[in-house]
């Protein structure tokens, strides 16, 4: 179970055809204290590369894209009451939604940690 | 504002704002923090103990002039506050006006406090317009009044229910101040300062002009106090929108009049009467009719803050107007915004709709401030 990477900075964990999606702790990090998160319907089907949340952090608003294709299986209800779980624990309990893979392979053109890892330090 | 950070200005604050981690970013043409530990606990913080700014971007100014009488004449052709009325060390809050009653900036005014500087009006206006507001008052000045532009000293503010226990610990005089009024003193042997007692925050507090050679050590000593913390611009915003306090050029700008921004309270009776400044016709005439459209706050049913720009709907579904900042209020636990409606739907309660990225969120207009003002009186 390896987490994959975006360039816009979703991290994507996948596990017996289900993907679960939420934002790099750098991308919390640079976002600021997060005060709500809208969530897709569950149900939905998306595209790799659709807008399927939005982060509001005390800054602005930021989209999150569903970095594979699929329909949305889960959403993370507890970041309704507590979107602060968002900076506290991006890459745990601060995930955004679960994604039923409709392509597996959409994973490989992700990037791994280390490379993600080298992508951030591009950035900075 | 296209500045490349080479050619950002600092404030004689910038390296303490480093050396305590503050994120630094453009703001006006200056690099200022944004935020220290994070913008909701910062403003928290100030709500529940103290918070220090540095504001030293902002335009300081002195009309100097023969006696109160003439300075003050002088500036209430720009302004529509009533100056000439206030009392030695008196502030008030105006605007800076266009002929067509537009607001070019707002700005404070303080009445020297002692003889010593009798004639002299202390301005302290934004920093994004003090080039063309001092040019403005400088191209407008008679014979025998001259505007002296302060810009080697810093600006502080001191901010929270604990600031005043920790400015009259350095200066006991601060604490003898009343809202509103400024005074010349010496903090902890630090010569040329002069404190008000005012802010924006919704806050008791302190701001505090410094020579800009010992603006860091007065930082240093006011954030020796538990009590207080520095904050970022981030805090400052939230905390002066929840206090439903206009930003320049989002919530009032060269395109509203005094009347439309709900600051009518803030021209003075004995104006309203007279006249005089610049716009008093078309001001008057909006006092009189009312305006076609006038600020106001909202507050919303969920948690989706609505930004600057969004449209503001009617429940029939017509635009009838647009958000000038929206943010998530921290104190008020909920979003919190302000922006300009049709004068039909201006009364406090009106339900309305926001359009928050292309969903319409249920609000209502809201009186302002959002929370509790604690000015001490």
């Amino acid at each position: 179970m390896t987490m994959k990477y975006t360039e816009d900075h979703e991290w994507v964990r996948a596990e017996g055809g289900e993907a679960t999606i939420g934002i790099s702790p750098y991308a919390a990090e640079q976002l600021g204290d997060v005060v709500y998160v809208e969530l897709p319907d569950l149900g939905k089907s998306y595209k790799a590369g659709d807008e399927a949340a939005t982060v509001e952090s005390v800054k602005a608003a930021s989209e999150v894209y569903s970095p594979v294709s699929g329909e949305i299986t889960a959403v993370n209800d507890a970041l309704e009451g507590n979107p602060a779980l968002v900076n506290e624990s991006a890459d745990g309990e601060g995930w955004f939604f679960k994604i039923k893979l409709a392509n597996e392979g959409e994973l490989a053109k992700l990037m791994d940690e280390a490379a993600y890892k080298e992508f951030v330090a591009g950035l900075e | 504002m296209g500045d490349t950070p080479g050619n950002l200005k600092q404030t004689p604050l910038h390296a303490l704002h480093v050396e305590l981690g503050g994120k630094m970013v453009p703001f006006a043409g200056y690099e200022m923090p944004v935020q220290f530990k994070g913008v909701l606990a910062e403003h928290i913080h100030v709500r529940e103990a103290a918070g220090l700014f540095d504001v030293s971007h902002m335009g300081q100014a002195f009309i100097i002039g023969p006696d109160h009488d003439t300075s003050a004449k002088f500036l209430e052709t720009l302004v529509p506050g009533d100056i000439l009325g206030l009392a030695p060390g008196g502030m008030r809050y105006s605007m800076l006006l266009a002929e067509d009653g537009g607001i070019l900036d707002d700005l404070m005014i303080t009445r020297a406090g002692s003889e010593d500087y009798a004639g002299w009006i202390y301005v302290v206006v934004n920093a994004a317009c003090k080039d063309a507001d001092f040019a403005h008052i400088c191209a407008a000045l008679p014979e025998g009044l001259e505007l002296d532009i302060a810009d080697s000293k810093a600006l502080l503010a001191l901010q929270g229910p604990k600031a005043v226990e920790v400015l009259a610990n350095l200066a006991p005089e601060a604490g003898e101040l009343s809202f509103m009024n400024g005074k010349r003193m010496e903090i902890a042997g630090i010569e040329g300062c002069i404190v008000s007692r005012s802010g924006y925050t919704g806050e008791d507090g302190f701001e505090i002009s410094v020579p800009g050679d010992e603006a860091e050590n007065l930082a240093r000593m006011l954030l020796e106090s538990p009590d207080v913390e520095p904050i970022g611009l981030g805090a400052r915003d939230s905390l002066r929108l929840e206090a439903g306090l206009c930003l320049y050029g989002h919530d009032i700008d060269r395109a509203t009049t005094p009347v439309e921004a709900a600051l009518t309270w803030a021209i003075g009776k004995r104006r309203r009467e007279e006249g005089g400044f610049p716009g008093a016709d078309k001001i008057l005439g909006q006092i009189s009719d009312g305006a076609p459209r006038k600020r106001v706050g909202l507050v919303f049913e969920d948690r989706a803050p609505a930004r600057e720009g969004a449209k503001i709907l009617s429940e029939a579904g017509d635009e009838i107007g647009a958000v000038t900042s929206g943010t998530f209020g921290p104190s008020v636990g909920a979003p919190v915004a302000m922006g300009y409606v049709a004068k039909e739907f201006a009364k406090a309660d009106t339900p309305v709709g926001v359009d928050v990225r292309g969903k319409v969120r249920a609000a209502k207009v809201s009186k302002m401030p959002f929370i509790s003002k604690r000015y001490q009186k």
